[in-house]
């Protein structure tokens, strides 16, 4: 919480992008979570991600459901359409909202407590969908905003604030997304934008279904001696894959074609995720091997993150379900609404 | 990189732009907000600790802080801190019983002042509570000098330079009017332990050209106003030009304006980015219709059978070569006027200091050798401050001088070398109160700057007393006192509390602030911030290495706004906001 709205005023040099606009103009309302929240950085990542790529703000959606995650979407992109359904519901919104209108960019901010308890069932069939869809899962292993109570992301042996230690098995959101089948899986940190906002420029970019788990440690019950979702225990557990570019379509490509172990992949519209070159030869097209990457550095002790899988040839939604490919709001009324013998049509052949 | 240096004063210092740009260092913020809490005698009292005379320069003060506020860089004006001065002074209540203590029993010394304007009367301010006797010397029959011979009653009224001059002299101030000091040997022969020497620059500049001593309708610029503050004078001609385009010239051309002058010009050799007049007093001046030629330079007076009817100028282009402004004649003129008053620069004169007393003086300039930190000439003992130090400067620039060689007078005077100067101290509080409230307003307030009211035109011209300028209105000064950024409610950082959750950085309304890897030179450093730093005369804050990746917090201090909203995000109070408060040395006082 602070006491005053942001000044509207900016600093001289703050550059715009090819819109004219600042990345103050791609803020929301003023946080009301804790000073110090993982989540506010989330939004920050978002804001540049969004302002990078020139996103034109009344052409996006924000979907969230409950929890402290659920609330960023209030303070990013003011001027986009957005939606904040009940707990765990929030695929479902998306997944609607998305069948009526292709032509948004969609943005869903879920929690652990809403994605992985009350709302896994939702997860997982908008994966199995694959609803064009930026997913961020804001990460932080407690029940923040019912005062730190273990999540389901929760890891074995680590303890609450109040020096409880959990036993139960954590759900990976990664590993899950993996193991469903999801087209864009990847892992990012609150305190990485580095890596954390190309990752994001990607995801917006990618033709369906893109997970990114974000570790975004809670500041008021998970950030202490004993927590494995800590600023200091992610920061020393970190394993981080070859760090990626995000090239968009309209940028000419001039550096060199990926060499020496350095990986191009080509998204839909033409915009690049380049994969820098480094010691490993890790592959971020087979799914088997991300699936195993990320287990053996789990038993290290190791978080990993990174772009782990993507997969740019596979059908969304809309493909997969043959619909028309013209938003509905853009549809002539008697398209949308053929008429009582077009109706009467339909009816014969269910007869 | 080093880490910035915090405990030196100098650093949060020049972070508070109003102060580190006034000569005297006068504490703005917080006069500021002792005006908006309605503190007005507090207010003033803490101006004066600084400039001594804030009714005075709250209405003439060439305000140096005001260019130099950061506000002017956030939306283009800065905040009026000048006018807000001459608020405090005009609502304050008496402050009779605020001024120091005047000890009966004095210590022994004796200090002789010649000349009674700023610089002097800062030096009887400041020695006369030690317990000095100081003996002043005035050619003249009142005191002030130029602040009263050459300002404007229109611009200064005369009971506001009365009471601020009266404060000092009723200390117990020897003063002698009517008394021009004509031998420095002869006075230094009186046995004083140090004199102080500010006697202005008191020699109108000439203009030795073609037809000037064919006439007497050409008036030396602050000779004709003297004359006219003494009554001696009291018409002028109808079509008046005024040479030179200084702060004396406009008050020539607008004091011609009262006293009949109908058709008044200003003429400048150059065009106006180069005039020295402020920008305020060049508006002012037009307002009140008075035309401002550029371009033009002297030629000769135009005579007719001894009389004066007009000048002839060379019109002149100007181009830049190699970086120097050189001009080029491309025509010649003739105005008509009915006099001339010339205000084109003021010279030291110093006939009456004998140049074998074993004080030096500069043979190009013929000026006294003056050392720059302890106002003392080569003579031990003798020292000098105000127009008579360097030459002409302003009011503000005499008051600090005044309170620095009052420091050097009481040095040589108690047997200390006078290079030994008491150094500045600071204090620095937390403006904390609770949670996300401070000890200070911290939100920010778009208001623009408020514009002074002026006297009518028709009033103004019926008399050379009536002050033009009336002063805020209790809305104007509300406002005006929220637009102060509160620069001396520093954002103060302990690297060690850290932990790097980029919530400041996020939140910063100005992107000042990054957390990057270390970097080599500051120049590098500048160019890859959240939002490039390109004013290299604001700092660059570097802390220590961040506890959890080694990290450096970088803070650009250009538009950082003071906003607080850092320290309220910050979840560690790494961030804290805190007062700084500069704690000036001055004489018999300062941090050991």
């Amino acid at each position: 919480m602070t006491s005053i709205a942001k000044p509207p005023v900016t600093h001289p040099s703050l550059p715009k992008n090819a819109l004219g606009l600042t990345r103050r103009d791609y803020e929301g309302a003023m946080s009301t979570l804790c000073a110090g929240c993982g989540h506010d950085s989330v939004t920050a990542a978002l804001v540049q991600a969004f302002w990078e790529l020139d996103v034109p703000p009344h052409r996006a959606a924000k979907m969230s459901g409950i929890g402290c995650s659920s609330k960023t979407t209030a303070y990013f992109m003011r001027q986009s359409h957005g939606f904040n359904g009940v707990h765990g519901r929030m695929p479902s919104l998306a997944t609607g909202a998305n069948a009526a209108n292709r032509g948004l960019m969609y943005i869903g901010i879920s929690g652990d407590g809403d994605s992985l308890s009350i709302g896994m069932g939702q997860l997982s069939h908008a994966i199995r969908r694959n609803v064009n869809l930026l997913y961020v899962l804001e990460n932080n292993g407690v029940y923040g905003l019912t005062k730190g109570q273990f999540s389901a992301s929760a890891d074995i042996g680590s303890t609450s604030k109040k020096g409880d230690t959990n036993d139960q098995r954590p759900i990976d959101p990664v590993l899950l997304a993996l193991s469903l089948g999801a087209t864009f899986v990847a892992r990012g940190f609150s305190g990485d934008k580095a890596q954390l906002v190309p990752i994001l420029k990607a995801g917006l970019r990618h033709n369906g279904f893109a997970l990114i788990d974000v570790i975004s440690p809670c500041v008021s019950f998970n950030d202490h001696v004993g927590s494995t979702k800590s600023y200091r225990y992610t920061r020393e557990h970190y394993e981080e894959l070859a760090p990626v570019d995000f090239v968009p379509m309209r940028r000419e490509i001039t550096a060199p074609e990926a060499s020496g172990g350095a990986m191009s992949i080509a998204m839909h519209d033409g915009s690049v995720v380049r994969f820098r070159k480094t010691g490993d030869d890790y592959d971020p097209t087979n799914r088997d091997a991300a699936y195993a990457h990320v287990r053996r550095h789990q038993e290290r002790g190791e978080i990993v993150t990174g772009l782990l899988y993507i997969d740019e040839k596979t059908q969304d939604l809309h493909a997969l379900n043959r619909t028309t490919a013209t938003p509905l709001v853009d549809l002539p009324y008697e398209a949308l609404c053929p008429g009582n013998a077009a109706l009467q049509e339909l009816m014969a052949e269910y007869r | 990189m080093d880490p910035s240096d915090v405990s030196n004063p100098r650093y949060y210092h020049k972070v508070v732009d109003c102060q580190w740009g006034c000569p005297a260092h006068t504490n703005v913020p917080e006069y500021i907000r002792l005006i908006a809490q309605g503190r007005y005698t507090d207010s003033y009292m803490l101006n004066r600790v600084s400039n001594v005379f804030p009714g005075i320069l709250g209405r003439t003060c060439d305000r140096p802080c005001e260019p130099a506020c950061r506000r002017g860089r956030v939306d283009g004006k800065p905040v009026a801190i000048c006018r807000l001065k001459r608020v405090a002074a005009d609502l304050r209540d008496d402050i009779k019983d605020r001024l120091p203590a005047i000890p009966e029993k004095k210590n022994g010394k004796r200090v002789a002042v010649i000349g009674a304007g700023p610089a002097s009367l800062t030096v009887a301010n400041d020695l006369m509570p030690l317990g000095y006797q100081c003996v002043m010397y005035e050619k003249l029959p009142r005191a002030g000098g130029l602040m009263r011979y050459n300002i404007p009653a229109f611009r200064l009224p005369a009971a506001v330079l009365d009471e601020e001059v009266n404060n000092i002299l009723d200390m117990g101030v020897d003063i002698r009017f009517n008394t021009p000091v004509q031998s420095l040997k002869a006075l230094l022969d009186e046995g004083y332990d140090a004199v102080f020497v500010g006697s202005g620059a008191p020699k109108g500049k000439e203009l030795d050209i073609p037809g000037r001593w064919d006439t007497d309708q050409v008036h030396i610029g602050i000779e004709w106003l003297g004359s006219v503050h003494f009554g001696h004078i009291e018409k002028i001609e109808p079509r008046v030009l005024i040479i030179g385009v200084g702060n004396t010239a406009m008050d020539c051309c607008r004091t011609s304006k009262r006293l009949g002058g109908t058709d008044v010009k200003v003429i400048a050799r150059r065009s106006r980015p180069y005039f020295k007049a402020s920008p305020w007093e060049l508006e002012d001046a037009e307002e009140e219709g008075i035309e401002i030629v550029e371009n033009h330079a002297p030629k000769r007076f135009v005579v007719e059978n001894g009389t004066l009817v007009g000048m002839e100028f060379e019109q002149l282009e100007w181009t830049e070569v190699d970086g120097r402004q050189k001009s080029k004649v491309i025509g010649t003129t003739i105005i008509p006027c009915d006099t001339v008053i010339l205000a084109i620069g003021q010279d030291n004169a110093f006939p009456w200091i004998e140049r074998d007393i074993g004080l030096a003086f500069d043979p190009k300039w013929d000026m006294p050798i003056v050392d720059k930190a302890t106002f003392q000439s080569t003579r031990p003992g003798v020292f000098f401050g105000g127009d008579a130090a360097w030459g002409p400067e302003n009011i503000i620039w005499a008051v600090e001088h005044g309170h620095q060689a009052a420091i050097s007078i009481h040095n040589h005077c108690q047997g200390i070398d006078v290079a030994q100067r008491p150094a500045d101290g600071m204090n620095l509080v937390s403006a904390k109160m609770g949670m996300q409230a401070w000890s200070y307003h911290n939100d920010y307030n778009p208001s623009p700057r408020a514009q002074m009211q002026h006297e009518e035109l028709v009033k103004r011209f019926s008399n050379v007393s009536v002050e033009v300028e009336l002063g805020f209105t209790p809305e104007q000064t509300a406002r005006e006192v929220q637009r102060c950024l509160n620069c001396d409610i520093e954002t103060h950082f302990t690297s060690k509390l850290c932990i790097e959750c980029d919530a400041c950085v996020d939140v910063c309304p100005v992107n000042c602030l990054t957390i990057t890897h270390d970097g080599t030179t500051e120049a590098e450093l500048r160019g890859r911030l959240s939002a490039p730093a390109l004013n290299p005369e604001q700092a660059l804050y570097t802390s220590a290495a961040l506890p959890q990746t080694g990290r450096l917090m970088v803070k650009d201090e250009d538009v950082c706004l003071h906003c607080g909203l850092c320290a309220e995000r910050c979840p560690t109070a790494a961030w804290d906001m805190q007062k700084f408060e500069l704690i000036r040395a001055h004489a018999g006082g300062g941090v050991a």
